[in-house]
C-alpha cells in the first residue's frame, strides 16, 4: 500500500523532472533536472525490488556520467545568446521530424502488448547474489568480455595521459 | 674565484647541497620522506608550547623597558609639565602635540609652574619609545614606564591626550624601576648632546 | 514492520545524526588544537576550560555573520549547494555498524540504521554523488575562483573514486560480501583486513582523503590560489555548511577505514572477558569510536605535516600510480585467494 504511493510519488516527480529537462532555459538546470530523473528511476528499481541495479544505476548515471555532463556545461559557458540561430525552414523540418519519431513510438506502443509481470515482491533476481549467480553461471563469457573491454579502456585512458 | 672549502662561510650546520640527481626508487615512492615528516611533526606535538598567556602570564621585561609614557604629578598633586616643547622638539618621530597656557589665580593648586600644557597628546602609532622626551625634560614631567600600549581597533583612539597620560592624583605610578643608576648617569653624562 | 520497529530505528537514526554532529563539530576544535600543538602553540583555549565551548562561540559567530548572496548568483542552486553537501555527508552513515546488537527485553536491537546487502555499494553511491553540492554551489556562485574550485573537485573525486573502488573490490573479493557489517563480522580479534590487504589499505586512505578534500588534497578549496575556491561567495551559516560537512566527512570516512580495514567494533581477547552482551557491545562501539579518533587525528597530523599537490601532481598520482596500483592489488589478491583458500 505504502509502495503504491511511493510509486506515485516517484513517477509524478520523475515526469516533472523529464520534462523540466526540455523546458529549461539553462543548459546547467537540464542537466541537474536529468540527474534527478535518474534518482527517482533508482526509486523505481528499488520499488521492483532491484537494490543492486538502483545503486549501480546511481553510482555510473548520477554519479560519474552527469558529473562529466555538469563538468562540461560548465566549461562550455552556454548563453542564451549563443544558440544557433533557427530559421522558419529549420523549424518546420524539425517538427516534421519529431512528428515522425513521436509517430513511430506510437505505433510501436500501440502494437506492444503490455505484459502483466508478476508481483515484483517475488522476483529476486535484483539482489545481488541472485545477480552475481546469473552473470557467473549463465552469461560468464559475455561479461568476462565486457569486463576485459572496461579494463582495456581503463588502461588506455592512463596510456592516452602518458606523454610522448 | 671559487671560495676554498676552508674559507667557506658556515651560516648553518644544516645546509645541504642541492642536487638534480635522479632519486632513487625507494625516494621516488616518497613513503619514507612521508613518514619521515610525519615523525619530525609527531614530535613538536609533544614538545612544550612557546605560548604566552598574555593578560594574565606576563613576559618578563627588563628593567630599562621603555613603554607607556606619565606625565608626572608633584609631591603636592601639581603637574610638573610646563608646556616648554622640549620633549616635542627631541621627539625624533614627531609624536607630541601640545598647546601652551597661562595658570590662573585659581589654578595654583593644579599646576607647579606658571605655564602649562592645556593640550598635551602623544600620537602612539608614531612613538617609537626611544626615550627622547625623558631625557630632554628639563622638569622631569614626563617619563617612560614598564606599562604596555594596548591594541585598539580605531586609529584615533592611539593618540592619547592628558586623560590618559597624567598619572591619576590618588594612585601614583612608580617610575623608580626604570632610573637605574645607569640610566641617571647617563641623564647626567655632560658628553652626550642632548645634556649640553 | 510493527510501529515498534520504526521508532526504534528513528530514535537510533536520530542518535547517531546527533552523535556525528557532535564530533564534527569537537573535531573542528580538534583540528585548532591539534594544529596548535603542531606548531608548539596551544590552540584555542579562552572558551570555556580547554577551549570546549569554541565550537559553540564559532557556530555563533557563523549565525551572526551576514547573509550575502551575489547578485548574478543562481538563487536556489546558490542556496542547494551546501544543502545538498550536509544531506550527502551524512547519509553514508546509514551502513556503518556502530556495534553489535544490543539484548533489551529478549529482543535483539542492532546498532546498525539500514543492514542492506550492497552496503559497500551505497557507500560508492553517495560518494559519488558528494561531488554535486560543490559543482552546484561553485558554478551558482558565478564566480571564477568559485568554478575553478568546482571543475578541481568534480575531476578530482570522479579521478579517486575509481582507485577507492577498485581497492575496496579486494575486501569485497576476500569477504565474499557487501554488507559491511558482514565484513566488519569477518574480522574478529585482531584478524583485521589490514593485515592481508596493507596496499589496498594504503590505497583507500589515499582516495578517502582526496575524497574529502582534505590537505594534501585541498585543491578544490585551496586558499592561496583559489581565495575560498567553491565557497568563496558564501557567507555566515551556508558557508558553516560547507566547512562543516568537511569534518562529517572525515568523520564518516575515518569509520569506513575502520570498519573495512581495522574490525570496526571488533578488538582482541573480546570472548575472553566473560561480559554480557550488552556490555560486550557497548564496550565494542567504545573501541570502534577510539579507532574512529586515532584516524581523524591522522587526518589532522597528514594536514599539518604535507605540503599540497600540484594540480598536474594530483591528477598523475591519481590515474598513474594509484589506479594501476589498486587493479595491481585486485589481481594479485584474487591470485592469493584462488591459490591459498582452496
Amino acid at each position: 500500500m505504502f509502495s503504491i504511493y511511493l510509486f506515485i510519488f516517484l513517477s509524478v516527480v520523475a515526469l516533472f523532472s523529464a520534462l523540466k529537462v526540455l523546458l529549461s532555459k539553462k543548459p546547467i538546470h537540464s542537466v541537474l533536472y536529468m540527474t534527478l530523473t535518474f534518482f527517482t528511476l533508482a526509486g523505481h528499481y528499488i520499488l521492483l525490488n532491484a537494490q543492486f541495479l538502483a545503486v549501480v544505476h546511481v553510482i555510473v548515471y548520477a554519479g560519474a556520467i552527469m558529473v562529466l555532463f555538469l563538468f562540461t556545461m560548465m566549461l562550455l559557458n552556454l548563453n542564451l545568446e549563443g544558440e544557433f540561430s533557427k530559421s522558419t525552414l529549420m523549424k518546420i523540418v524539425a517538427v516534421i521530424a519529431g512528428g515522425l519519431l513521436f509517430l513511430v513510438l506510437i505505433a510501436s506502443l500501440k502494437s506492444f502488448d503490455v505484459a502483466t509481470v508478476g508481483t515484483p515482491e517475488l522476483t529476486q533476481i535484483g539482489l545481488v547474489k541472485n545477480l552475481g549467480n546469473i552473470l557467473y553461471k549463465d552469461y560468464l563469457l559475455p561479461f568476462e568480455l565486457s569486463s576485459i573491454l572496461f579494463l582495456s579502456a581503463m588502461v588506455g585512458a592512463v596510456m592516452l595521459g602518458k606523454k610522448d | 674565484m671559487i671560495p676554498n672549502s676552508k674559507n667557506k662561510i658556515v651560516l648553518t650546520k644544516r645546509s645541504k647541497v642541492v642536487s638534480n640527481k635522479t632519486m632513487t626508487w625507494i625516494e621516488r615512492l616518497y613513503l619514507p620522506a612521508i613518514f619521515q615528516g610525519m615523525a619530525i611533526t609527531l614530535s613538536h606535538f609533544f614538545k612544550k608550547e612557546v605560548t604566552i598567556q598574555y593578560p594574565e602570564v606576563q613576559r618578563p621585561v627588563s628593567d630599562i623597558y621603555r613603554g607607556l609614557h606619565v606625565l608626572k604629578r608633584d609631591d603636592q598633586g601639581r603637574e610638573r609639565c610646563t608646556a616648554c616643547g622640549l620633549c616635542a622638539l627631541s621627539c625624533p618621530a614627531e609624536a607630541i602635540t601640545m598647546i601652551a597656557a597661562e595658570r590662573k589665580e585659581d589654578e595654583m593648586h593644579l599646576y607647579r609652574e606658571e605655564k602649562y600644557a592645556s593640550l598635551y597628546e602623544i600620537n602612539m602609532l608614531r612613538c617609537i619609545f626611544c626615550g627622547n622626551c625623558e631625557t630632554a625634560c628639563p622638569k622631569e614631567a614626563i617619563f617612560l614606564t614598564e606599562r604596555f600600549v594596548p591594541s585598539q581597533t580605531k586609529r584615533d583612539k592611539f593618540i592619547y591626550g592628558k586623560d590618559v597620560l597624567v598619572e591619576p592624583k590618588d594612585a601614583p605610578i612608580d617610575i623608580s624601576k626604570r632610573q637605574t643608576p645607569e640610566v641617571l648617569a647617563f641623564k647626567k653624562d655632560k658628553t652626550q648632546s642632548h645634556n649640553k | 514492520m510493527d510501529i515498534q520497529f520504526v521508532l526504534y530505528k528513528l530514535a537510533l537514526a536520530g542518535i547517531i545524526l546527533l552523535v556525528s554532529l557532535v564530533i564534527a563539530m569537537y573535531a573542528t576544535l580538534a583540528e585548532r588544537k591539534v594544529a596548535g600543538f603542531f606548531q608548539d602553540r596551544l590552540g584555542p583555549n579562552r572558551a570555556g576550560t580547554f577551549g570546549l565551548l569554541q565550537p559553540v562561540a564559532d557556530g555563533v559567530k557563523l549565525f551572526m555573520k551576514e547573509e550575502f548572496m551575489p547578485a548574478t548568483a543562481d538563487k536556489f542552486l546558490y542556496l542547494l549547494g551546501p544543502c545538498l553537501t550536509m544531506l550527502v555527508a551524512l547519509l553514508s552513515s546509514a551502513v556503518i555498524p556502530w556495534g553489535k546488537s544490543i539484548n533489551i527485553g529478549g529482543v535483539d536491537y542492532s546498532l546498525q540504521v539500514a543492514d542492506i546487502n550492497i552496503g559497500v555499494l551505497y557507500v560508492f553511491a553517495v560518494v559519488s554523488i558528494g561531488v554535486y553540492g560543490v559543482m552546484i554551489g561553485g558554478w551558482a556562485s558565478n564566480n571564477k575562483y568559485a568554478l575553478m574550485g568546482a571543475v578541481r573537485a568534480a575531476s578530482q573525486m570522479i579521478s579517486y573514486e575509481l582507485a577507492m573502488s577498485m581497492s575496496i573490490v579486494t575486501i569485497v573479493m576476500t569477504t565474499g560480501s557487501l554488507s559491511l557489517n558482514e565484513i566488519v563480522a569477518q574480522q574478529p580479534g585482531i584478524h583485521w583486513n589490514v593485515w592481508t590487504q596493507p596496499i589496498g589499505f594504503l590505497v583507500f586512505t589515499i582516495c578517502v582523503f582526496a575524497e574529502c578534500n582534505r590537505a594534501p588534497f585541498d585543491l578544490p578549496e585551496c586558499e592561496t590560489e583559489l581565495i575560498g575556491g567553491y565557497h568563496t561567495e558564501y557567507s555566515s551559516m551556508k558557508l558553516g555548511f560547507y566547512l562543516f560537512s568537511e569534518y562529517i566527512n572525515m568523520f564518516i570516512a575515518s569509520a569506513m577505514i575502520s570498519s573495512l580495514y581495522f574490525g570496526g567494533y571488533n578488538f582482541p581477547f573480546i570472548n575472553d572477558l566473560g561480559l554480557s552482551q550488552n556490555v560486550l557491545t557497548l564496550l565494542g562501539t567504545g573501541i570502534f569510536f577510539c579507532k574512529i579518533g586515532v584516524f581523524i587525528f591522522l587526518f589532522m597530523w597528514i594536514r599539518w605535516t604535507l605540503p599540497r599537490f600540484r594540480y598536474d601532481q594530483l591528477m598523475r598520482f591519481g590515474w598513474k600510480t594509484l589506479l594501476p596500483l589498486a587493479i595491481a592489488n585486485v589481481i594479485l589478491t584474487g591470485f592469493f585467494h584462488l591459490l591459498f583458500k582452496n
